[in-house]
């Protein structure tokens, strides 16, 4: 897309924005506005089920891994599924960020501030589950190199360590990225608000940003190295979460399409997920001036694109699966399409290949109940993916005598429904106390900013 | 100050709990050869119903820990059954009745005593007349001895005799067919024809192990030599030997007399073609022969087994007749029903057996044994008939007594204790002695006297006797028996569906319940644990619209029990197999409560089949864990088979089947192994599929159990396991057995995928498992093409129960929860093999690191050794043509490799 916007496109803000009501609706949200209903409701919610992941956590803890519904010869279920699929949502908000920065697509700028938000908390519901998968978590330092009296390394050769540095590299670049981004509105809304310990929070976490030309270079300068460093973490985290599936020997794990085809998956479903969180969110807030048809527009055609990757991905892994004569891959193939979990594949490819085709409408792209609907579609079908990775390429793998099947228990769905009520608590957290939306990115791309700035 | 502080506070502490008083006493002499870390090994025996098993019992610092069988006796050959593996586990079983008991008080055995005195000198002027003693067969010519003497002693006392999955009828058979009573064993390694009717001789006979082992031999085929024996099996419910014959004819129980006539009388038959092609085969190996009939079949099918092996000139050779090892037969459990009926019986002393569990329902021994006065009961644990008594004597376990037994063909074994009785029990001998002038001897002095203790060279005699596990020359001879050509009139044949009884593969007849490593081990057909079925063939499910798991009402002569189904290919049509064992409520925490007993709807008039069988369906599902879920090879180049006549044609056939990669075909380098390489080779056509190595690495290596819902779960923790395969028509497949244990892959897929390497690579090939090392992740199961590695998903390793540690192997780490685990080539027995070389100065011979399960193999299937020498037996095999990786073509280099079955069909039978 080239910066000259088409006509026939919404405008990315509502034109009749100014910077002081721009300002005023995104840090009245955090300052002055009562929280509404929803938010206490969605937020006793979100904090209950945060509640039972502690219980959950808890109880695996005290019992062991048993509990989930893992076994020989499905050593990973639940666990890895929903690491997987929380990783891929955060790839979104990365590459919102990073890539559409580098790129100047300023249309980012209503959406990545909470894209950025999922992102990290997202990780930090992904990053729960490797450490809870192990039969010993409290031993879980041990995948890092540190220096020990064991006088021992990790095993890197092992996926699993690239794993640990491709997850906690990738944390620590989203959550400095996201931070010094919102350091320009933490100094806002230290001015704006009139509580003294919420000017004193705001304050501190605003590091002294005065809004100088001297900061803004330095700002402008940090935000692009920070974009540099994420863009190739965009691609290199999933691509070396699918290493943890390419690098085994399993049919149907063992692939060289799966780099690709996790990171095109990955963004697909982070954007399903942006989708599903800026739909109610801007219609809650008010935000239709801010978060416009043009975004969910865009977003929409990322996901139609980013679809066909992974439906060429599935394409490729059956026609491999054929042409390569190799009866182990063959069968794994047959038994996705017709075994015990044929249901799950049939249902993944509803939601990943076949609904998705009907953005190819414009009319669908602009609807919006339609969009939020395709968006949970996309979401499901993207997990089911995972799920049908995971357990159908290992319950029936090389030796019939030793297939078996996956069943999850009930601590594996309360860990999942737990993840996703922290997520949600994360995120309600951060609109209450944060601003949502990008105070002044709103504010650079705001008609204003072009009339009363000449070009230099 | 703050440390003195706290130093009175601790001293404040251990003041106010008082320790109790241990003195420590060291060895003011230390016993003989006794080296802490060092185990020693001592001979004794199992005594068995039909015929004991010599054993090595493996003692840790005094503590028994394993058992492998004694070279030197004849049941045993070196090698060690399921059943016998697992006997180690008994002694410890916490379950195990611990005190003398009167209506469930604790009691000195000296009150025992004094109260049976008074009942004694009640009887002593009736001559005995209502004394009654119920034993289980006895096998100790000591205690029959005893018994003898107490029977003289009151002549009017009266012993009945009950074994639930007795061979009653054989000993019938041999009456009707020689007039008098013999046993009847095989001598298998000259046998090149044998035909099984029903008889499950490598897996449940008395001699199994070594029948296995003989049967083996001759159809081992190496180098040029390829002569095979040839099996043929006709029985109703498949079992491991008809799962290595070579022909099978499935048949209803209630035909096998109709087919055995018309094989002797040569009479027409609706299986003419298959006997016509059998009988030939027979004929054309006169004296190299043997018809085997099962314990289970009728007395006629017996007489008629011995009438054709008669006729062909196999007796004397292959079939031997001897003396019966338990001269002495009691009267039966019927006669006793019927004293009790009659009043007679005022003191009933039940020994062993447990007739209120597994008496035939409609003797109703329950209701029955109530009507003696006063009841007695000694075994080993207080069971559902030593809750109906009135005195309970715990039974000693044999590694905790003195005493004999004699094995199928006669051989004596003395039976020595390796530990002190853990609990207050007496041994049979020292029960019987109750009885007598002596009531407090000890058991050592009734054997030793039994013996002849006192005579000159007694002392010697015994020694050797002890010391060997045998004694010399106590083998009965064999015996020349002239046929009587009557037999009785052919029975109706019934019609209808028909139910089987057998006893369990793995727990036998009930008595083995509360052993948790025979619980969980896969039964061999079926590979369902924990739990016995209704077992019915495809075709009768097929028209019955039966499904696995579900639940039926098995409704028999008017008794009822609730029963779910199993479908099992192979399984006679129209039939209907229980197997004896399950459904008990007094076995222990582990036996009770798993499957339904069978006994409920066994009759005394027909023990083991009776047509008339009703089957009701209930709607409902009962879940059986079965450690295998898929059946069908699927195709795939795992267990490879061929038959004898292709190999001899062409020995490479198995190449079309196998493709391995070049060796070269990697990028990195090889693995130097300087020095020792271990590898093991396994003869599928040796394998029989029978558990032994299960068993043995169970006990060897630690291995928990961890019951029917983690099974079900698919948790099960075995380090070999055996899988099983069904080729061909569900009526009647080829069944294959295949033991799998880690391969220790060259190039290990486990290996690269830890990620703190905890799996690894030794110098000598071994794939090592480093569990403290692991954290985890169960990423090496996930890469494991084999699926040999096992989780502890919870804390499966007992470390509270006292007596449960005290099996406990101490050169093998006990795996707590969280960590991987898997086979490791017995990595302990290496090294002590190593150790043992490195103070001679030498390299570890051949044969001198045995891995458990390789020790335990009745038929030698599995060799193990190293393969960087070209002369040793692992060597020698992995040379044969027949050898082949498993999955070879993932370039994993297995170091353990299989030889492909091998059968010898009869070309005249067609396909």
């Amino acid at each position: 897309m080239s910066a000259a916007t088409p006509p026939l496109q919404p405008p990315i803000v509502d034109p009749a924005q100014t910077f002081g009501s721009v300002t005023d609706k995104i840090s009245s949200i955090v300052l002055s506005k009562k929280s509404p209903l929803v938010w206490l409701v969605g937020f006793g919610i979100a904090f209950s089920l945060t509640m039972l992941l502690l219980y959950s956590i808890g109880y695996l803890l005290v019992k062991g891994i048993g509990i989930w519904g893992v076994n020989v010869p499905v050593g990973w279920g639940f666990d890895i599924v929903n690491f997987v699929w929380w990783i891929g949502i955060g790839h979104a908000g990365t590459l919102i960020s990073a890539i559409l920065l580098l790129l100047r697509q300023t249309w980012r700028n209503s959406i990545n501030r909470f894209a950025e938000a999922m992102t990290l908390f997202a990780v930090a519901c992904a990053g729960l589950y490797p450490v809870l998968h192990l039969g010993r978590p409290w031993l879980m330092y041990w995948l890092f190199p540190y220096p020990n009296t064991m006088g021992l390394w990790p095993q890197f050769r092992s996926p699993l360590v690239w794993d640990v540095f491709a997850v906690s590299t990738y944390a620590s670049v989203s959550l400095l990225f996201w931070f010094v981004g919102l350091i320009p509105d933490l100094a806002t809304l230290r001015d704006r608000s009139q509580h003294r310990f919420a000017r004193f929070a705001y304050g501190i976490l605003a590091m002294g940003w005065r809004g100088s030309a001297r900061h803004w270079q330095v700002y402008d300068t940090c935000s692009l190295l920070l974009a540099g460093l994420a863009t190739p973490l965009v691609v290199s985290v999933h691509t070396v979460v699918s290493f943890d599936f390419a690098v085994g020997l399993i049919p149907g794990w063992h692939a060289t399409i799966f780099p690709p085809y996790f990171v095109a998956g990955a963004i697909y479903s982070g954007f399903a997920m942006v989708m599903t969180l800026a739909i109610p969110l801007r219609k809650i807030y008010g935000l239709e001036g801010l978060i416009t048809m043009r975004h969910l527009q865009n977003m929409a055609k990322v996901m139609l694109a980013t679809g066909l990757i992974v439906a060429y991905g599935y394409m490729v892994e059956a026609f491999m699966a054929w042409y390569s004569g190799n009866p182990y891959e063959r069968f794994m193939i047959w038994n996705r399409m017709t075994g015990p979990y044929a249901m799950g594949y049939w249902a993944l490819i509803f939601c990943n290949v076949i609904a998705p085709q009907t953005l190819w409408s414009s009319k669908i792209r602009n609807s919006v109940p339609v969009l939020f609907v395709l968006s949970i579609i996309v979401n499901i079908g993207m997990w089911l993916e995972r799920f049908i990775i995971v357990v159908t390429s290992l319950h029936r793998d090389f030796l019939p005598s030793s297939w078996g099947m996956y069943r999850p228990t009930v601590w594996d769905w309360s860990t999942f429904a737990g993840t996703i009520g922290l997520f949600a608590a994360l995120l309600f957290l951060f609109i209450r106390f944060l601003p949502m939306i990008s105070i002044f990115e709103i504010r650079q791309i705001l008609p204003q900013a072009e009339v009363t700035e000449p070009q230099k | 100050m703050k440390l003195a502080g706290a130093s009175l506070a601790l001293a404040g502490l251990s003041a106010c709990t008082k320790q109790p008083v241990e003195a420590i006493v060291p060895y003011v002499r230390m016993p003989e050869e006794f080296v802490p870390g060092k185990p020693l090994y001592f001979a004794t025996a199992i005594p068995a119903s039909g015929g004991t098993a010599g054993v090595l019992a493996e003692s840790h610092m005094g503590r028994p820990t394993k058992i492998e069988g004694n070279p030197a006796h004849p049941a045993s050959l070196g090698a060690a059954s399921a059943i016998m593996q697992a006997s180690v586990l008994s002694l410890y079983d916490p379950d195990r009745s611990q005190a003398i008991a009167f209506r469930s008080d604790i009691r000195s055995y000296a009150a025992f005593l004094g109260s049976l005195k008074e009942a004694l000198a009640a009887q002593k002027s009736k001559q005995g007349a209502g004394i009654c003693f119920l034993t289980e067969s006895i096998t100790s010519p000591t205690a029959a001895a005893q018994l003898r003497g107490i029977l003289k002693q009151y002549p009017a006392a009266r012993w009945f005799q009950f074994e639930p999955a007795g061979a009653q009828t054989a000993k019938a058979g041999a009456v009707m067919a020689f007039g008098e009573p013999v046993d009847t064993y095989y001598r298998l390694d000259g046998a090149k024809v044998i035909l099984s009717l029903g008889a499950d001789f490598l897996g449940s006979s008395p001699a199994s192990v070594r029948y296995a082992r003989e049967f083996a031999a001759g159809r081992r085929v190496r180098g040029g030599k390829a002569e095979m024996n040839r099996l043929y099996s006709v029985e109703t419910m498949p079992t491991i030997t008809s799962a290595k014959a070579d022909h099978r004819l499935p048949l209803r129980a209630s035909e096998m007399e109709e087919f055995t006539r018309a094989l002797v009388e040569k009479v027409d038959s609706p299986h003419a073609k298959w006997i016509s092609a059998v009988t030939k085969d027979l004929e054309q190996n006169r004296g190299s022969s043997a018809v085997i009939p099962g314990p289970e079949q009728p007395a006629v099918v017996h007489a008629l087994a011995h009438a054709i092996n008669h006729r062909l000139g196999n007796a004397g050779k292959t079939v031997i007749h001897i003396d019966p090892i338990e001269p002495q037969q009691g009267g039966t459990l019927e006669a006793l029903v019927a004293e009790l009926d009659a009043g007679k019986v005022e003191l009933l002393i039940v020994m062993g057996a447990n007739p209120v569990y597994s008496a035939p329902a409609d003797l109703k021994v329950k209701e029955k044994l109530l009507r003696a006065p006063l009841r007695i009961h000694h075994g080993l644990y207080n069971d559902e008939t030593g809750e109906l008594c009135h005195w309970h004597i715990p039974d000693t376990h044999f590694l905790e007594n003195w005493s004999d037994t004699r094995a199928f063909d006669g051989t004596v074994s003395i039976v020595q204790p390796l530990i002190a009785p853990l609990y207050r029990s007496k041994s049979i001998h020292e029960f019987l002695a109750a009885f007598t002038e002596l009531p407090e001897r000890s058991g050592y002095d009734i054997v030793r006297e039994h013996w002849g203790a006192g005579k000159p060279d007694f002392e010697t005699w015994w020694r050797k006797s002890v010391h060997d596990g045998v004694v010399a020359g106590t083998a009965s001879p064999s015996k020349n028996v002239a046929l009587k050509t009557k037999l009785p009139a052919p029975a109706p044949a019934a019609t209808g569906i028909e139910v089987v009884f057998r006893p369990d593969p793995t727990i036998h007849d009930g008595r083995f319940s509360n052993l948790g490593w025979l619980q969980e081990l896969p039964k061999p057909l079926t590979k369902i644990t924990w739990d016995n079925a209704a077992m019915v063939s495809p075709s009768l499910a097929e028209r019955l619209h039966l499904q696995n798991e579900e639940l039926v009402d098995l409704v028999y002569q008017n008794r009822t029990v609730k029963a779910p189904v199993w479908i099992v290919p192979g399984h006679a049509k129209d039939s209907v197999t229980l197997h004896l064992g399950y459904g008990r409520t007094r076995a222990g925490r582990v036996g009770n409560g798993n499957g339904f007993s069978a006994y409920s709807l066994r009759t005394a008039g027909a023990p083991w089949f009776g047509a008339g069988l009703e089957i009701r369906k209930t709607g409902a599902r009962y879940p059986l864990a079965s450690t295998q879920d898929h059946q069908s090879m699927e195709g795939r180049s795992l267990s490879l088979a061929g038959t004898v006549e292709e190999y001899r044609e062409n020995p490479d056939f198995l190449e079309e089947l196998a493709e391995a990669p070049p060796r070269g075909l990697t990028l990195y380098p090889d693995h130097k192994y300087e020095g020792y390489a271990w590898g093991m080779a396994i003869d599928l056509t040796s394998c029989t599929g029978c558990n032994a190595c299960t068993v043995a690495c169970q006990a060897e290596n630690n291995i928990s159990v961890v019951g029917k819902d983690q099974v079900l779960a698919g948790r099960e923790m075995h380090w070999i396991r055996v899988d099983r395969y069904f080729d061909g028509d569900l009526d009647n497949p080829a069944v294959i057995h295949q033991p799998v244990p880690c391969m220790h892959c060259e190039n290990a897929p486990c290996e690269v995928v830890c990620p703190v390497a905890a799996t690894s690579h030794s110098s000598e090939g071994l794939n090592d498992m480093t569990y403290n090392r692991c954290v985890g992740t169960k990423y090496c199961s996930n890469n494991c093409p084999y699926k040999v590695r096992r989780f502890n998903f919870f804390l499966y390793s007992d470390f509270v129960n006292p007596t449960v540690a005290m099996q406990k192997n101490p050169d093998v780490s006990v795996r707590s929860r969280g960590v991987m685990e898997k086979c490791s080539y017995c990595v302990q027995r290496i090294n002590y093999a190593r150790i043992e070389a490195k103070k001679e100065d030498r390299a570890i011979r051949d044969g001198e690191a045995v891995t458990a399960c390789e020790a335990s193999c009745p038929s030698q299937a599995i060799v193990f050794g190293n393969i960087n020498d070209p002369a040793s037996r692992v060597s020698r095999l992995k040379a044969e043509k027949l050898n082949y990786g498993m999955l070879a073509e993932l370039n994993t280099k297995p170091r353990t490799t299989y030889l492909a079955a091998l059968r010898n069909p009869n070309p005249e039978m067609g396909a």
